[in-house]
């Protein structure tokens, strides 16, 4: 361009001129595509969410806006106490994985060891397996231990909130190891050397120098595991049991027998949860990227 | 404490190839605090290890176990009459069916996200950083949100009540009907997957450097020719690693051919679910269902990796 601009300005500007028409109108059309798209990703939760307003019996027939389904909704036994389920997994597995995934990322991105290499693909596979098979492999694991420790101690155990949080564990163990070594692999490892070579001990460097390091990651980590925790089904479906189930394996149950205003509210709800949860880790990445 | 192996093997005599006791004694400290580095590191990981030992690699081994044993005609599984017969239904035209429609719901759905997403990613990726920032936070809030709920959004939305039928039959079209259609799965697919498209493509055309294209353009090429020539090719990681993350989920669906679908749109998912629930269960067939479609996922993310692909 600036060849251009110092050899021949005349010509520039002519190529310049040609070249930017045809753009102009490009663009025009990139940024119409830009807000349909939009329009197509928030469209439909804000019919959603005007809707839970609705008053009538009948889903799609409005006679007047009313908060009538949400009082319904918290006066139903059975949608709270899912919802009570839904928060303990969420945080009993968000609260173990953060640890055992932040101890996983320092394990592989800080020491060298023999089966390393077996360790970070077996923490990647949760990641990548689909859902449906992750849920069917812990079904089968979950009925077939409780068949051995029936035999071996008579004590009969059951399906419910104890095994969705193992599972929520087992895969929210690799999506916080997933976040915190990215933040661990941006970080200048010199610092904990100089932590260790003013005599800080093996903890103290950790907790005064690492941890603080790495904190937005692991609070990443952490909000993306109650993320996760709270929006699956298929594997809280398969892993629980008639006792016990989950906020959305509930109301993938309720959908399957129909739709219902009740389900309305309770989806807003939901809905509200997880993107209260997005905008927390937003925050937190956008603190993260400032401090860099 | 790695300290004392140290000092009695300097005590010993020096290697014959002459090195100083003085330098054995260091290599020897030296080696000794690297092994006992690389236990603790070790140590710290072994947790997360075992746990995942436990909850994934053993429960994995036993789908695959499964896979091979019998369905007694009660319906239970018999684990001793080890046999290939499950996997030899994959086969069956049921099966063969439902693969062939998930292979092609996931084929539209991938495609149609890719038509969408590759314009919308590129407007992103030229504006300003600031405002490109918002628009990444515009696409991100829906993308975290409950994916149930969003698919639930369009069963609202496609209802016989809802307003898109109304919209229809107002403009003249009569008895529409969109529910639990392949094109509502469809649908429901690609408003479910389409950021999974966005990310990676974004992320592509972000890096790619504009002064290229205009070079391209200073050659006189035209814009499509540039386009084709410059900017397509350069970004392909960005379409592949998008087509595979939106093709991954969409083949083994579950949640959305359930809410959206009828008995004529039944996927892979569904299908393999109901091999675990009711009297007509069949868990050896469900587990080398599952088994099978495991295997295409590793193969497909193989090739995520290989395009360059790591992680959202």
């Amino acid at each position: 361009m600036s060849i251009l601009d110092t050899g021949a300005p005349g010509a520039a500007a002519v190529a310049e001129d040609s070249v930017a028409r045809p753009r102009r109108t490009v663009d025009r059309l990139l940024a119409g595509n830009a807000w349909i798209v939009f329009a197509f990703l928030y469209l439909p939760i804000l019919v959603l969410v005007v809707y839970s307003f609705n008053d009538n019996n009948r889903v799609g027939i409005w006679t007047e806006a009313s908060l009538r389904w949400y009082g319904e909704m918290f006066g139903n036994a059975r949608v709270m106490d899912a919802l009570r389920t839904s928060i303990l997994v969420a945080v009993l597995s968000t609260a173990v994985s953060t640890v055992l995934g932040t101890a996983a990322a320092l394990s592989l991105e800080r020491f060298r060891y023999k089966g390393q290499r077996a360790f970070d693909g077996l923490l990647y596979l949760p990641v990548i397996i689909p859902d449906i098979t992750m849920a069917v492999m812990l079904l089968l694991f979950f009925v077939q231990a409780f068949d051995i420790i029936l035999v071996l101690t008579g004590v009969g155990l059951s399906r419910g909130l104890g095994t969705i949080t193992l599972a929520h564990i087992a895969f929210n163990i690799s999506f916080v190891a997933l976040v915190v070594r990215a933040r661990l692999s941006g970080l200048d490892s010199s610092l904990e050397e100089a932590a260790a070579d003013l005599y800080a001990t093996r903890w103290q460097a950790f907790r005064r120098v690492t941890l603080p390091l790495i904190a937005p990651g692991v609070a990443g980590g952490a909000l993306l595991a109650l993320t996760l925790s709270l929006d699956d089904v298929v594997i809280a479906e398969f892993v629980s049991g008639a006792g016990s189930t989950t906020l959305p394996v509930y109301v993938f149950g309720a959908l399957r027998r129909g739709v219902t205003p009740l389900i309305n509210a309770v989806s807003v709800l939901m809905l509200a949860g997880s993107i209260l949860l997005v905008l927390a880790s937003l925050a937190i990445s956008r603190r993260r990227s400032g401090e860099a | 404490m790695a300290n004392e192996p140290a000092t009695v093997e300097a005590l010993e005599p020096p290697d014959l190839d002459g090195k100083p006791p003085q330098h054995v004694a260091v290599a020897g400290l030296e080696h000794d605090a690297e092994k006992a580095e690389s236990r603790r590191g070790f140590l710290i990981g072994l947790p997360s290890y075992v746990y995942l030992v436990l909850f994934f690699a053993l429960p994995l081994a036993i789908v695959v176990v499964y896979s091979f044993a019998t369905r007694s005609a009660s319906g239970l599984t018999v684990l001793g009459d080890w046999n290939l017969r499950s996997y030899g239904r994959l086969t069956d035209d049921l099966v063969l069916l439902i693969t062939w429609r998930s292979f092609w719901i996931a084929t539209v759905t991938t495609v149609i996200c890719l038509v969408i997403a590759y314009p919308f990613a590129y407007y992103i990726a030229t504006r300003a950083p600031r405002v490109r920032a918002l628009l990444l936070v515009l696409v991100m809030i829906p993308f975290w949100s409950n994916f149930l709920v969003r698919t639930y959004a369009w069963r609202l939305l496609l209802s016989t009540d809802g307003p898109f039928v109304r919209i229809l039959e107002f403009i003249g079209f009569s008895d529409v009907r969109l529910l639990f259609t392949p094109t509502a799965v469809t649908l429901g697919l690609v408003y479910g997957y389409l950021p999974f498209m966005i990310l990676p493509l974004y992320a592509s055309l972000e890096r790619l450097d504009h002064s290229l294209v205009e070079a391209a353009r200073d050659l006189y090429a035209s814009g499509w020719e540039a386009f084709r020539r410059v900017t397509w090719p350069l970004s392909r990681p960005g379409v592949i690693a998008g087509s595979i993350l939106v093709f991954i989920p969409s083949f083994g669906a579950y949640v959305t051919p359930e809410i959206l679908g009828g008995t004529g749109t039944t996927m892979l998912g569904s299908y393999i679910q109901r091999q675990f629930v009711g009297t007509a269960s069949d868990w050896p067939f469900g587990s080398a269902l599952s088994v099978t479609i495991l295997f295409v996922m590793m193969i497909a993310a193989t090739f995520y990796f290989r395009s360059g692909g790591k992680d959202l």
